[in-house]
């Protein structure tokens, strides 16, 4: 791809010291994010997706440390004391962020006007005047019926898809390049979740964001992406190209996670289920962290695996692109099938 | 596909169900006002079948599990489990008919009691209604119900803080089993799972379906987990039944334009196919239940809407065997 690149993250490790000891939250995750690219992050809770996103925007704070590794926004380092003050101009104006919860990430005691115009304010300079002016237009371009007249009412009266949309208007007011959107459709009912993907999608034609999607749900991947990583235990286990990987998915985890989701056309075949859980992150063992539940893992797995090519994607396995899941390797006991 | 004659005893049937709840409108010494959240919904479950109830957030479906068991009292409309009207059961009886229908939840974390070990938390309802006569037969049983959920026997011994989310669901499923239930209503009991967990529940709730001849109700917003599981499939909004049919023929042959707009808005993990899918759209407000609208509650959303939709509500009507509908246009 000859696209310029925004956003490199560089072996990131972000650690979280807890009671029990430190935890390893993210270790070794590199992406890359190029201009008007949708870039899908999969994995499940604690898989350290949403760390990897808060590092980005700069969320990481005690007891959260990034121990390793850099991010660098247009070739520029976002850490340490110097990029300390190019990330605050960075943050905000050309990355922007939503969250999986428009219920709780508005000000209640804020009216919708006031909260959309103060980035404004703050990064562009906008008077108070000229950032209400737009802050209408943008509640228009977000789809919210009567604009005019959400400017003065608070979040409470407003439904979950309508804060939500209230947030994107927010995240792409300082005209971002990148919008980091993590789980945004979560706490969202179906018919409304529709609404804002499509929403999302039409934005980042239209204005040539890149988006970062943080998700669990691979169906919303598969329609808004075009490039996925996976994540397991705080690594990316497999990345490239979204068709390639429901295609042909590399990692045993990927191949699991693909064929444990019953598909809307229905089947009657027991669902795959990969057994066990994921790996504590304090001491976690050298070596893959989906040897526990790997069905192909063998002693070799006790060495960390490298990030290596395969079939057109990036595999974390030494084994990447083995069939894991044989029929009947590793089904349900006795599942009357 | 699931067939059973009609002259089977349904395990369950509701009809005409309806439940009401009582709200303070403006002002602190406004007199209460009753919302109808249940209007008049109807169906049965045979057994060992899985009916599984669909809707969005505020569509009735934890109310309409919840008045099954009789935990919330029905405004209108029967209850009738195993042929006897429940209704209005009430005290000694209402309290023996607990133990053939039971609820399992959907947020594992919260509903153990954290400082219960596991063979209090299981055997609690065994000593409730008296089915164990000495601890170590209360132990016994519970270490048997552990073994059904493919839990090994020494999870008795500890506190629900040791186990995972799917573990606890496990637990959570061992406990509703414990009084060896007809019916299970199992309301959102993997949405708070990790996909790679979920299947695990599903799959296990499928093998003592099979192996105990289980009825269920299964409450989910996931349509794609609801066709995985069930028999029949019942599609609620704002509080109305609007569709329900087999299992195939809700999601190949949708009737009603609010199960249409649901199913074509459920994204599928297959890119080329979901890039490709048109997406039926439902602009317009949702109905707020508290100040209802004459008329097709979906009315405000749909497509097909006319004047006939606005100004009455529509029938649930039998369209093709099994399948019903309550559109104007579509029945």
């Amino acid at each position: 791809m000859t696209r310029e690149i925004l956003l490199e993250v560089d072996h990131l490790k972000v650690d979280f010291a807890s009671r029990a000891g430190l935890v390893q939250a993210i270790s070794d995750v590199s992406l890359t994010v190029h201009k008007g690219e949708t870039l899908g992050l999969v994995g499940e809770s604690g898989s350290g997706k949403s760390v990897s996103a808060q590092a980005v925007a700069g969320l990481i704070s005690s007891p959260g440390t990034i121990t390793g590794g850099d991010i660098r926004w247009r070739g520029q380092s976002l850490l340490g004391r110097k990029g300390e003050r190019y990330a605050r101009s960075v943050r905000g104006k050309n990355i922007a962020m939503i969250f999986q919860d428009p219920m709780t990430s508005l000000n209640p005691l804020m009216t919708i006007g006031n909260q959309l115009g103060e980035g404004m304010r703050y990064h562009l300079g906008y008077s108070h005047a000229q950032a209400r002016k737009r802050a209408e237009e943008l509640l228009g371009a977000v789809g919210l019926s009567a604009p005019a007249r959400r400017l003065d009412q608070y979040p409470h009266e407003l439904s979950g898809g309508m804060r939500q949309r209230v947030m994107i208007a927010m995240a792409i007011s300082c005209e971002p390049e990148l919008l980091i959107a993590d789980e945004p459709t979560t706490a969202l009912d179906v018919t409304i979740q529709a609404q804002i993907l499509e929403l999302l999608a039409s934005l980042q034609q239209q204005l040539g964001l890149a988006i970062i999607l943080i998700t669990h749900d691979l169906g919303v991947v598969a329609g808004l992406c075009a490039r996925v990583a996976v994540m397991y235990a705080g690594r990316i286990v497999e990345t490239g190209d979204v068709d390639t990987i429901f295609e042909t998915p590399g990692h045993p985890y990927t191949q699991g996670l693909l064929r444990s989701t019953p598909s809307l056309e229905g089947t009657d075949e027991t669902l795959l289920s990969i057994e066990g859980m994921p790996p504590s992150l304090i001491n976690p063992p050298p070596g893959c962290a989906f040897l526990p539940r790997c069905p192909i893992g063998t002693d070799h797995c006790r060495k960390a695996p490298p990030m290596q090519d395969w079939n057109g994607s990036v595999v974390r396995c030494w084994k990447a692109g083995t069939n894991a899941w044989l029929p009947g390797v590793m089904l349900e006991p006795a599942a009357g099938l | 596909m699931f067939h059973s004659p009609s002259t089977v005893l349904p395990t369950l049937q509701v009809k005409g169900l309806g439940v009401n709840y009582l709200t303070r409108s403006r002002g602190f010494w406004a007199r209460p006002r009753p919302i109808s959240a249940l209007d008049n919904i109807s169906f049965d479950v045979r057994p060992g079948e899985t009916l599984g109830l669909v809707g969005e957030s505020g569509s009735g479906k934890t109310t309409a599990g919840r008045a099954i068991l009789r935990r919330i009292e029905a405004a209108s409309g029967q209850i009738i489990f195993k042929g006897t009207d429940i209704t209005n059961l009430r005290g000694e009886k209402l309290r023996r008919l607990r133990s053939g229908m039971q609820l399992v939840l959907q947020d594992p974390y919260a509903s153990l009691n954290p400082r219960m070990r596991i063979l209090d938390a299981v055997a609690e309802p065994l000593i409730v209604h008296g089915l164990v006569k000495s601890p170590e037969a209360a132990r016994d049983q519970v270490v048997e119900l552990l073994d059904l959920v493919g839990l090994p026997a020494d999870a008795a011994t500890r506190f629900p803080h040791a186990f995972s989310g799917g573990q606890r669901q496990r637990i959570g499923i061992a406990r509703a089993l414990a009084l060896k239930p007809d019916l299970v209503v199992a309301d959102e009991p993997v949405s708070a799972l990790d996909v790679s967990v979920r299947a695990q529940v599903v799959n296990l709730m499928q093998r003592l379906q099979e192996q105990l001849k289980l009825s269920y109700v299964f409450i989910a917003h996931d349509l794609s987990i609801v066709r995985h599981i069930s028999h029949r499939v019942a599609i609620l909004y704002a509080g109305r039944m609007v569709e329900i049919a087999d299992r195939d023929s809700i999601y190949d042959r949708p009737r009603h334009p609010y199960t249409e707009a649901l199913l074509s808005a459920v994204p599928v993990a297959n890119p080329a196919l979901q890039r490709k899918r048109e997406r039926i759209a439902c602009q317009g407000e949702v109905p707020d239940i508290a100040n209802p609208r004459p008329g097709c509650r979906f009315a405000s959303r749909c497509p097909l809407v006319t004047e006939l939709c606005r100004g009455e509500s529509p029938p649930l009507i039998e369209v093709a065997s099994g399948h019903s509908v309550a559109c104007w246009h579509r029945s």
